[in-house]
């Protein structure tokens, strides 16, 4: 304990830096006003702004962009409940309660309940995350490349079994983001592999920001012209610093409501793919469970704001956990944050904490100070971010594109890029018109060429036989819960056609 | 949705057989002491892509899965108007890059859509469609050292870069 103390003042000292807590508190800026505008969350902030962090030093860029994310998780919030529109799907759960509240001319209270719950959300899981990850990266250490491919097993069996979306869809997502892995230069062989016809550009293969930066930057894009017909109806709010302190009294009955939410976003944010929409939903389902008054939950109840707001900034970092020490992102946005630390040549996994300590707990004590300079400019500026709600689309889109287009250009500078992320963009947006899932895509495409390389491994020490993935301590029982997620639908469908017989012939 | 359903599920399965077709070109067997051949693990993930194809066009035969019965359309007129709109003049500036450079392009964008498309004032169009690629080359080309694509406009950066470099 004493020692992760120590490395916690350490990462401190790094964190308060001048370059690097002026880049907290502008990340949580940015952050917040991404997090605002209706139909952009972390995830887009995070792929389009990667490029532009090419600036400065690696660590820095890291702790910029988890301040983005910080930042955004506490932005969606304010389009809940300012539009009833979420600024994200992990903010879905806010509108619940916080639409219903500022159209009784309470959005001043929401807001700051919001606020106030993502700061406890945050914070009891930054300290939850100090102590569990340590202790998880040492246990990581002793894996080995079946024990890895096992974990991303998992990963991808997460999205089957958990993520609720079409499952022939979800599966063909990941399997084209692992085929697009693939494009390039084998990595054992050196042979050319998917070049279509020889075209020099894929030669150095698909840059998962490519495709992270199409679907997330141009397809969102596209779809939010489409679905934001008519005009936008922005509540109003008055806000004073005696209402808001007043309404900080009042959260004090709702304390129960901020743990409970900031336990469970937690530990649903650690599982790989689940991520923060999840776990806001089910702590609004708990909250509303065990309340008192479970009526009054849709109608306008404050706890119904504050338990999904705690559980996704909570979440937000569980996702973090297994990023950091197992190299497995739990989110799509951590998914881009790993592609982005592979790029700066720091190897995210269990070695991540024996050969760059330094980075790695500057970036946990920058949440923490993410997490303070958030809450502040939240409640500080919040006329300020009702104002980014007021901004017109015919505005916002093309600069976003330029942004995209810049932004996808940077990294390898090749126009070739620019129109493959165009072309990811139109087909994205074309396919999840059809309810097929981008985000599994995206975590696919960046453990592509890990998955590849640990199977490749695996099979070599094996001679060949899968049953390697299987008798080993650790690897074995990771492996046979992926198996079970992934078998999970279709269990859940033959329990289906055995209850409707049932219920058929009782009518 | 019925019609785009199925489209959709055709033209993936066509593109898994074309993926799964490329990777065979490489070896997609057992090679003795290199393990499985560079095109294996392609090749059976785009197997998967098409079993994944196979799953939805069956189901959709069938009558069952989410979208089977959906009567909305896929595009409507708004949407596909919208869509149009959107992608096509990005896909359009995206192209003049190469001939009239970024600097020439992003303004030139950023006027149609602001100023045709959202009925921006000249005032506030203007501003915008200077200040983006003033402060695009502040930060990459200044600051990142990255060059942007300039087409035909390159010769116009001479004096810049002289002054700068």
């Amino acid at each position: 304990m004493m020692e992760i103390l120590s490395h916690l003042i350490d990462g401190f000292a790094i964190a308060v830096q001048p370059m690097n807590l002026g880049l907290i508190i502008f990340g949580c800026a940015l952050g917040l006003f991404i997090g605002a505008m209706p139909g952009l969350g972390s995830v887009n902030g995070v792929a389009i702004l990667l490029p532009m962090t090419f600036l400065v030093p690696p660590a820095s860029a890291i702790i910029f962009l988890a301040a983005i994310y910080y930042g955004a998780m506490y932005g969606g919030a304010i389009s809940s409940i300012m539009l009833g529109i979420p600024g994200a799907s992990t903010a879905v759960a806010t509108t619940f309660d916080g639409r219903p509240l500022a159209m009784q001319g309470l959005a001043d209270r929401a807001l700051v309940a919001a606020a106030t719950a993502s700061f406890v959300g945050g914070t009891i899981s930054v300290i939850l995350f100090t102590m569990f990850a340590p202790p998880l990266a040492d246990v990581a250490l002793a894996f080995g490349a079946p024990e890895e491919f096992a974990l991303m097993m998992l990963a991808f069996g997460t999205f089957i079994g958990l993520g609720g979306d079409d499952i022939p869809k979800t599966f063909f997502s990941i399997f084209i983001g692992l085929v697009l892995s693939a494009v390039g230069l084998d990595i054992v062989s050196g042979e050319p592999r998917l070049i279509f016809g020889g075209i020099p550009g894929f030669m150095h293969g698909v840059n998962f920001l490519v495709l992270a930066i199409g679907i997330y930057g141009i397809g969102e894009m596209l779809w939010t012209i489409e679905s934001s017909r008519g005009k936008l109806n922005v509540s109003q709010a008055t806000v004073s610093v005696s209402r808001i302190l007043s309404c900080l009294k009042d959260l004090k009955s709702t304390i129960k409501s901020m743990v409970m939410g900031s336990f469970l976003g937690y530990f649903v944010g650690i599982l790989p793919a689940a991520g923060a929409t999840p776990g806001s939903l089910m702590s609004y389902g708990v909250a509303k469970t065990l309340s008192k008054d479970p009526d009054s939950f849709g109608k306008g109840n404050v706890e119904g704001v504050v338990a999904p707001e705690a559980a996704n900034n909570a979440a937000s970092t569980g996702s973090m956990l297994p990023m950091l020490t197992l190299g497995i992102p739990g989110s799509p946005t951590t998914a881009i944050l790993l592609g982005g630390m592979v790029i700066w040549g720091l190897e995210p996994g269990p070695r991540l904490f024996v050969d760059n300590q330094d980075f790695v707990w500057a970036l946990i004590a920058s949440l923490y100070a993410a997490n303070l300079f958030a809450v502040l400019i939240n409640i500080a500026f919040i006329p300020m971010f009702i104002w980014v709600l007021r901004l017109p689309f015919t505005m916002l889109v093309p600069i976003i594109f330029i942004l995209c287009v810049v932004g996808g250009y940077a990294p390898t500078q090749d126009m070739h890029d620019v129109w493959l992320m165009f072309g990811f963009g139109v087909v994205g947006y074309l396919m999840r018109k059809l309810d097929y899932p981008m985000a599994p895509a995206v975590l696919a495409i960046v453990l592509g060429p890990l998955a590849e390389t640990s199977m490749r491994q695996s099979l070599l020490m094996s001679h060949g036989t899968f049953s390697i993935f299987f008798e080993r301590p650790v690897a074995g029982p990771i492996m046979v819960v992926a198996i079970v997620l992934f078998l999970l639908p279709l269990i859940k469908m033959i329990k289906d056609r055995i209850k409707k017989p049932a219920e058929g012939t009782d009518a | 949705m019925r019609r785009a359903e199925l489209a959709m599920a055709v033209v993936l399965a066509v593109f898994s057989c074309y993926l799964m077709w490329k990777s065979s070109e490489l070896p997609i067997g057992w090679i003795p002491d290199r393990g499985p051949g560079p095109g294996a693990f392609p090749f059976w993930l785009a197997a998967g892509m098409l079993a994944c194809c196979g799953w939805i066009i069956l189901r959709w035969f069938r009558g069952v899965g989410p979208l089977v019965k959906s009567e909305e359309a896929y595009m409507d007129r708004h949407a596909l108007t919208q869509f149009l709109l959107g992608a096509g003049s990005l896909g359009v500036m995206i192209g003049l890059i190469h001939v009239i450079g970024v600097y020439g392009s992003v303004p030139l964008f950023l006027i149609f859509y602001m100023r045709v498309l959202g009925g921006h004032t000249w005032l506030k169009t203007g501003t915008i469609a200077i200040l983006t690629p003033v402060i695009t080359f502040l930060f990459f080309e200044l600051a990142l050292k990255i060059t942007l694509p300039k087409g035909f406009t390159e010769p116009m950066f001479y004096p810049i870069y002289d002054l700068v470099y």
